[in-house]
């Protein structure tokens, strides 16, 4: 650059942060609008990142796990006839091994509990209590009472509305029927033992709790299981542990990761991608109309000056330079700034925003009602490297159409 | 005036290029908003629409409590007197409103070779399409008929997991409004798909004459939905049928209105929080915009120092050279109105008729009770809503540099460089 311009770098810099500063109240104010749209771009990312990552978590916890293995036709008919064999040896050695972290064998079947005053539908779980929490399940959640102690416990753990539904309490019997293997009713009276709280308050009606080896025997389904929920490592990268899975589970079983498992959660993840995306175009291009209005007024305000120099021999491209290394530290000046306040605001919110105003509009989207601003390097990245490149882009030309003035022209022109 | 308007005309084209980049940004925020407001505001009303056309119906009477906690005995007497009544008051003022009484209960239902709990539905087979269309969903065998034949209607995934279809019996087993053992043997007629893999799933209906038999219910019932032609009927309803229900309250227990909001809570709150997020982003949009207006129009009154300066010697007073300032900014933003109206009205008409879509819309769309396809609305308001608050920051925009005219010194002015 210096051979071509006959000016050396540090001495356009210099050049260059003193244009930025003659007329400083347009350079203030194109330096705030830059300032607030970076913001913006990382704020709002941050905010909707972190209700997907909420959404997906509490998504996953509610599946649970992040690869399930059932049987092929469980999913569509969740019967207990499409149940799985308890885990092989092949499988069991699989699930002891990175990268998977924990995993539980569940009973899952549609079942009615009624107390004596009314009777409901639910989804009845037969679980292994220590795994059910390496998976996952807050045992905090357990509001009264307590939770199930170990696969035969003889208590049912129901949710805090299935409760108050059943007008039933903590230590009342309840009854629990199903179906058997044999399509006859299976039936059984449960003391009730816990109440939890569910993430989703759906969930608290939805779901009642009881051992696994005493739902199994109820049911007489030995030792088969309905669904083996594995997790391990990070959500946004389940691909190694699917493949892990599904190499020890031969034919006649379905593996499938979360994404696949809720639709909804995995597509949410690449909307989200794509949301991002747009909306740091979107206020970039609103940005970009004033950053091409500024510099072409700094430009327009020294044609003279500019004549003037290369008259004096500064070479067209000196110019250019000179134009785009003003832009560039508007730019990268706007940046820091932006930056700076996105985390300022950012980290007094990481405790979480509490959204319970509107928490049954959230649950309709599948989310919690406290939001946490996620904010990831990822999104960083590119909020920066759109501003930086798209406005190296901009700034062309403006910055081309100052090294085009002739010099005896833009001498003479007041 | 005509003057002061054809000099700030000149004045405003002056630099052609600063203007028109301007104004592009305004144009730009504007189709912008004018297409996501419209978006917004169509799946917003889809979703309601939606929502309640499928079951619940835009109002409902209901005994006091049940919507907290819907039990069998939670009831009305005399249910299907008053739907009727309550249909022919409505329909004094509204004459497209439809009233249909219901019951509901959990039931086990089994097949030859499955069982499941499900909501079990007594409806009174020739109302019951006036204020849902599920009747109208059934894709194979009938919808019930009027007479209280034991026969049934389930939804696909019922009829799926159940593997029972039209001409299988099913089994109903539950308690009875007394607490008695209720149970019954029906017949499937019809089978409904709906879109909603949850009603699909859990809900089935029973003729209220063979429902109220088998769950020793009298002529009891536990709701009435209710049917408007328009969203903006259901006040009005509410306010007809609340009258009609705290004159019968009385005789037995009390007897309340819910529109759609009471019903669907989340509903509400869902549009609230999206809007919420809505106009955080239009707002940042906004704000840049007028500070490009702002950093122009300092400028121009800047670089215009001197002029100023001789206009003011000569008498002017600074409130009609500030007065000019904001015309030339009302003009620009006009045109920015103007231009971003027009440009975002033919966007918006144009998804309008031909439905707005992205890949992976459809999934997501579903459970909100959406199609795949968004249709943005088209109103008046929902053209103007953000056109004219980007106009209005504009002008907010330009107060700063008008009023600077005020501390103008016509001596020094004229010095300036």
């Amino acid at each position: 650059m210096s051979r071509d311009s006959g000016l050396s770098l540090p001495a356009m810099s210099r050049l260059s942060w003193r244009y930025l500063w003659r007329n400083h109240r347009r350079t203030v104010i194109m330096l705030l609008a830059i300032t607030v749209g970076v913001w913006a771009m990382i704020f709002m990312t941050a905010l909707m990142r972190g209700m997907v990552d909420k959404m997906i978590e509490d998504g996953i916890d509610a599946l649970p796990g992040l690869v399930q293995i059932h049987h092929p036709a469980f999913r569509d008919d969740p019967n207990i006839e499409n149940s799985l064999p308890a885990p092989g040896a092949e499988l069991l050695e699989a699930l002891a091994s990175a990268p998977v972290a924990a995993w539980a064998p569940r009973v899952k079947v549609p079942a009615m509990i009624s107390s004596e005053r009314d009777t409901r539908g639910v989804t009845l779980l037969g679980v292994d209590p220590a795994r059910e929490i390496e998976l996952g399940f807050d045992p905090q959640s357990v509001v009264a009472g307590r939770f199930l102690e170990g696969a035969d416990d003889q208590g049912l753990v129901v949710g805090r509305k299935m409760l108050e539904r059943l007008e039933t309490e903590l230590g009342k019997r309840v009854v629990v029927m199903s179906q058997d293997p044999e399509n006859e009713i299976a039936d059984r009276g449960f003391r009730i033992v816990g109440v939890f709280e569910g993430k989703l308050p759906s969930q608290e009606e939805q779901w009642i709790y009881a051992g696994l080896g005493t739902t199994q025997k109820l049911l007489g389904m030995g030792g088969a299981v309905s669904e083996i929920a594995v997790t391990g490592g990070d959500f946004r990268d389940v691909g190694a542990l699917h493949a892990h899975v599904r190499a020890a589970v031969g034919e006649g079983a379905e593996v499938l990761p979360w994404t696949e498992l809720d639709t909804y959660l995995g597509l949410m993840l690449g909307v989200m991608d794509g949301f991002v995306l747009v909306w740091i175009i979107v206020i970039f291009l609103a940005l970009s109309f004033g950053l091409v209005n500024t510099l072409m007024m700094a430009v327009f305000e020294r044609i003279r000056e500019i004549g003037l120099m290369q008259a004096l021999g500064m070479r067209p491209a000196a110019i250019l330079y000179q134009v785009l290394l003003e832009s560039l530290m508007l730019l990268a000046l706007g940046l820091l700034l932006g930056n700076l306040l996105a985390v300022a605001t950012i980290l007094p919110l990481r405790g979480g925003i509490d959204l319970s105003m509107v928490a049954e509009g959230f649950e309709m989207m599948g989310v919690s009602s406290t939001l946490y601003p996620a904010l990831t390097r990822k999104d960083l990245v590119m909020a920066n490297a759109v501003v930086i490149v798209l406005g190296f882009l901009t700034s062309l030309l403006p910055a081309w159409r100052a090294s085009r003035y002739r010099p005896v022209e833009a001498i003479a022109k007041t | 005036m005509t003057l002061n308007l054809r000099m700030a005309w000149r004045n405003l084209w002056r630099h052609k290029r600063r203007t028109w980049l301007t104004v592009t940004a305004m144009i730009f925020s504007n189709v912008l908003l004018v297409f996501m407001i419209s978006l917004q505001f169509g799946s917003y009303e889809m979703m309601i629409v939606n929502t309640l056309q499928t079951f619940s119906g835009h109002l409902q009477v209901q005994a006091a409590g049940y919507q907290d906690n819907p039990r069998l005995r939670t009831s009305i007497p005399a249910i299907e007197s008053l739907a009727q009544a309550l249909q022919q008051t409505l329909r004094e003022t509204l004459p497209g409103a439809r009233a249909a009484p219901r019951a509901a209960a959990f039931a086990l239902a089994s097949s030859e070779r499955r069982s499941f709990a499900i909501q079990l539905v007594g409806v009174q087979p020739s109302a019951e399409p006036g204020v849902s269309t599920l009747p109208g969903l059934v894709t194979s065998g009938r919808y019930l008929r009027d007479g209280g034949d034991p026969e049934i209607v389930i939804g696909s995934v019922m009829s799926r997991n159940l593997k029972a279809g039209v001409g299988d019996e099913i089994t109903l087993l539950g308690a009875g409004r007394d607490g008695s053992f209720a149970a019954g043997v029906v017949t499937v007629v019809g089978v409904f798909d709906s879109g909603s893999a949850d009603m699909d799933r859990g809900i089935a209906e029973v003729p209220l004459d063979w429902f109220q038999d088998a769950f020793a219910m009298a002529d009891h019932g536990n709701t009435i939905a209710i049917a408007v032609e328009r969203l903006a009927d259901v006040p009005p309803a509410v306010r007809v049928a609340a009258a009609m229900a705290s004159a019968r309250g009385d005789e037995a227990g009390s007897l309340l209105v819910l529109d759609w909001n009471d019903l669907y809570p989340g509903l509400r709150q869902a549009i609230q929080a999206d809007l919420f997020s809505g106009w955080f982003m239009y707002g940042v949009l906004i704000f840049l915009v007028a500070f490009s207006v702002l950093n122009t129009q300092l400028m121009s009154v800047l670089e215009r120092t001197r002029e100023f300066g001789v206009i003011s010697a000569l008498g002017i007073r600074p409130r009609k050279l500030a007065a000019l300032v904001m015309l030339e900014t009302a003009q620009m933003a006009l045109i920015g109105l103007g231009v971003g109206l027009l440009l975002g009205w033919l966007v918006a008409q144009y998804f309008n008729v031909h439905g707005f879509s992205y890949p992976g819309m459809e999934q997501i769309a579903e459970r909100y009770n959406l199609p795949g396809e968004m249709y943005p609305r088209v109103t008046l308001g929902t053209l103007l809503l953000g056109p004219s608050v980007v106009f209005a920051f504009c002008l907010l925009a330009a107060i700063y540099p008008a009023v600077r005219l005020f501390r103008l010194r016509p001596v020094e002015a004229m010095r300036a460089a």
